[in-house]
């Protein structure tokens, strides 16, 4: 489940703070089901008109427990909270932490893929289905960011994916669904996962995939965007940035060449994606494919 | 955060593997010393980069003079952009054999990978391009760790003039010392087999995740710190991510995509970034710090401002960059883009404060801030 639904019970951890209350509350407003939250020291009270748990695995006991978590927890207690999640049997867990520890990430992925729960994030803004609901701090209620249409939209970078989105809405389309993947160099839902997602997601008819420098994940969603029928539209940030900066030496053993602008502009290209020299290009290329 | 050799060989002799006996020198006197007391010696050149033996840094010494005169003109040297200011003095080993070994994160396989060539002393980038036939790589369940016998599976065959347990045993201890110490990369190259059949780590990259510096001050107190500009300094001092550029047209923005892809459309419209400076994340609020530090850069001919608010609000951003605006008075010509969460009540505030609308997207605003950086360089 990387795109949530309005019937999955969503379950905050991480509830009760500024962060999980504001966020909470927004989610409710727009239509996703909050089933619960998580405090241990809360635990047994209401806080958003829901019931507060000592953990997730206490959530899941109680009544249809849940389908998919969703975390407001700072990066060090991450990795007890998705172990919580995991264990209880989660299918879904949302992380929007960033500076989390990569070796506690590699911890719960671990546990993750056992138990077959999907990641996504860490340090994402969220997911959005369009007129449905939405998970993380995405400004999902902004009718001129996110309107109902027949375009997928994913992106490692929250603000960046915002502007796609309302760049997409100011050219005339709108959104179907919106994948948020996060920033870090360990995910749970890559770039691939996010495009497979979106492809095979109801109303969807172009795909707009926004991508940034480092790592290989562009390069190995260029394979699966090679076997699409639908038209898929991409950006790359990075092209003018500094090499070396944070690029990581561990990443370029594995890989080889790949993780350059190029690299990855020429692997899309390839696939038959159309790259975007800039993100207000967009209204133009899904007039050319999808006509108006 | 990169640690130099001096400060990564410790953190394999704390997990039982052997490295040369060696004294940091500051200056030729100290490394004279140095070699009196070690006999034959290798000066080393402590900066956190690659390639110093071929820009001069390693130098072989037999005598506490000839260690001096290398230390002379080791120390003060520029390697990879880095002054020299240390060397380390060390008891030289006899090269029977040069290998490979490291662990790192692994983001294909979202666990740690421990590697292993027989290809050492040269640059791993080369073997993994020219020979990654070269290359064993073992994937590791971060959950279970990495046994003996996985070790020694992953050197099975190789011709190792016999020592593969040996071998074996350094990387599992290899494997503990990147558990102990959250590094993203701990690599040992070359690994040597000495003449006498000792394994022994001759050079160490340690590199540790800058998210667990919280949970390893102590160790974070001996890594290095990357080498950065005043304003940069700043930046880190107020957790805001600032990186000074070459260009005339500042650029401030929320998110790191949204900055990088900001600098992306000043250049793509002809102009050239003067810095990336984001205010993204727990940084949000920061806005009146952040623009002060865009302004601190000479040589600024104009500023784009990109606001695309989710996590972040426009109106908190725009608050703390007005507030600066109207305390700076700055003659700057300053062009924006606002959308997402927060963006009408920014839009108002810009009005109402400053008298101005914003662009209607970053491609329009970005275009504006180079011509107005093109005309004021002109001026």
């Amino acid at each position: 489940m990387r795109i949530v639904r309005k019937h999955h019970r969503v379950l905050v951890q991480g509830i009760t703070g500024k962060q999980g209350t504001f966020w909470t509350e927004r989610m409710q407003e727009y239509g996703t089901t909050i089933m619960g939250g998580v405090n241990p020291k809360k635990a047994g009270t209401e806080h958003c008109g829901v019931p507060v748990y000592a953990s997730a695995a206490e959530a899941m006991k109680d009544g249809e427990g849940f389908d998919a978590s969703i975390l407001f927890i700072p990066p060090l207690g991450v990795m007890d909270a998705a172990m919580d999640a995991i264990e209880a049997g989660a299918r879904g867990i949302c992380i929007l932490t960033e500076h989390i520890p990569v070796q506690d990430v590699m911890y719960f992925m671990a546990a993750a893929k056992e138990h077959g729960t999907m990641i996504t994030g860490p340090n994402t803004a969220g997911s959005v289905t369009v007129d449905e609901c939405f998970l993380g701090f995405m400004p999902a209620f902004n009718e001129r960011i996110f309107k109902k249409g027949n375009v997928g939209v994913m992106s490692r970078s929250g603000s960046l994916g915002t502007l796609m989105c309302q760049n997409i809405v100011s050219a005339g389309y709108g959104q179907s669904a919106f994948v948020g993947i996060g920033g870090d160099p360990v995910i749970g839902t890559t770039t691939k996962d996010a495009l497979e997602a979106l492809d095979n997601f109801e109303g969807t008819d172009a795909v707009v995939m926004v991508g940034e420098i480092g790592g290989s994940m562009e390069e190995e969603a260029a394979e699966y965007a090679a076997t699409m029928d639908k038209p898929v539209f991409a950006f790359i940030a990075g092209g003018a940035a500094p090499a070396g900066k944070k690029m990581g030496h561990a990443g370029a053993i594995v890989m080889g060449d790949k993780g350059t602008y190029k690299s990855k502009r020429d692997a899309l290209e390839d696939a038959g994606v159309t790259v975007l020299d800039t993100p207000s290009h967009v209204g133009d290329g899904l007039k050319a494919a999808l006509g108006k | 955060m990169n640690f130099e050799e001096y400060a990564s060989k410790p953190v394999l002799a704390l997990s039982g593997i052997a490295v040369p006996k060696g004294i940091l020198a500051n200056d030729p006197e100290a490394a004279a010393k140095a070699a009196a007391e070690l006999g034959g010696v290798v000066i080393k050149a402590q900066v956190p980069v690659g390639k110093r033996g071929k820009a001069g840094g390693i130098q072989l010494a037999d005598t506490p003079e000839e260690a001096r005169a290398h230390a002379e003109k080791i120390i003060g040297m520029e390697i990879g952009g880095l002054t020299v200011e240390k060397v380390l003095v060390e008891e030289r080993s006899n090269i029977a054999r040069e290998f490979y070994a490291a662990v790192l994160n692994d983001p294909a396989s979202k666990g740690p990978a421990v590697m292993f060539s027989t290809e050492g002393g040269m640059d791993i980038e080369e073997i993994a391009v020219e020979t990654p036939e070269n290359l064993n790589k073992a994937e590791v369940d971060i959950r279970v760790g990495f046994s003996l016998e996985q070790a020694k599976a992953l050197v099975t065959g190789l011709e190792l003039d016999g020592k593969n347990d040996d071998v074996a045993e350094v990387l599992v201890k290899l494997y503990d010392a990147y558990r102990t110490n959250d590094a993203e990369l701990l690599e040992i190259n070359p690994l040597i087999l000495t003449d006498e059949g000792n394994v022994v780590a001759l050079d160490c990259k340690f590199s540790m995740d800058d998210s667990a510096i919280k949970r390893q001050p102590e160790l974070a107190t001996k890594g290095t710190p990357e080498k950065v500009t005043a304003i940069e300094a700043r930046g880190e001092a107020s957790n805001i991510k600032y990186i000074e550029l070459d260009g005339n047209v500042a650029v401030l923005a929320n998110g790191a995509g949204l900055t990088m892809t900001t600098m992306d459309v000043v250049r793509h419209h002809g102009g050239q970034p003067a810095d990336f400076c984001e205010i993204g994340g727990e940084a949000y609020t920061k806005g009146k710090v952040a623009l002060e530090m865009v302004l601190e850069k000479p040589g600024v001919k104009s500023l784009v401002v990109n606001f695309c608010g989710a996590f972040a609000r426009c109106d908190v951003m725009m608050d703390g960059l007005l507030s600066a605006w109207e305390e700076l008075k700055p003659d700057l010509p300053v062009f924006f883009s606002i959308a997402g969460t927060g963006d009408v009540e920014a839009i108002k505030m810009l009005k109402e404060r400053l008298d101005m609308d914003p662009y209607p997207n970053m491609d329009a605003a970005s275009q504006a801030a180079v011509e107005a950086a093109n005309q004021g360089a002109g001026s």
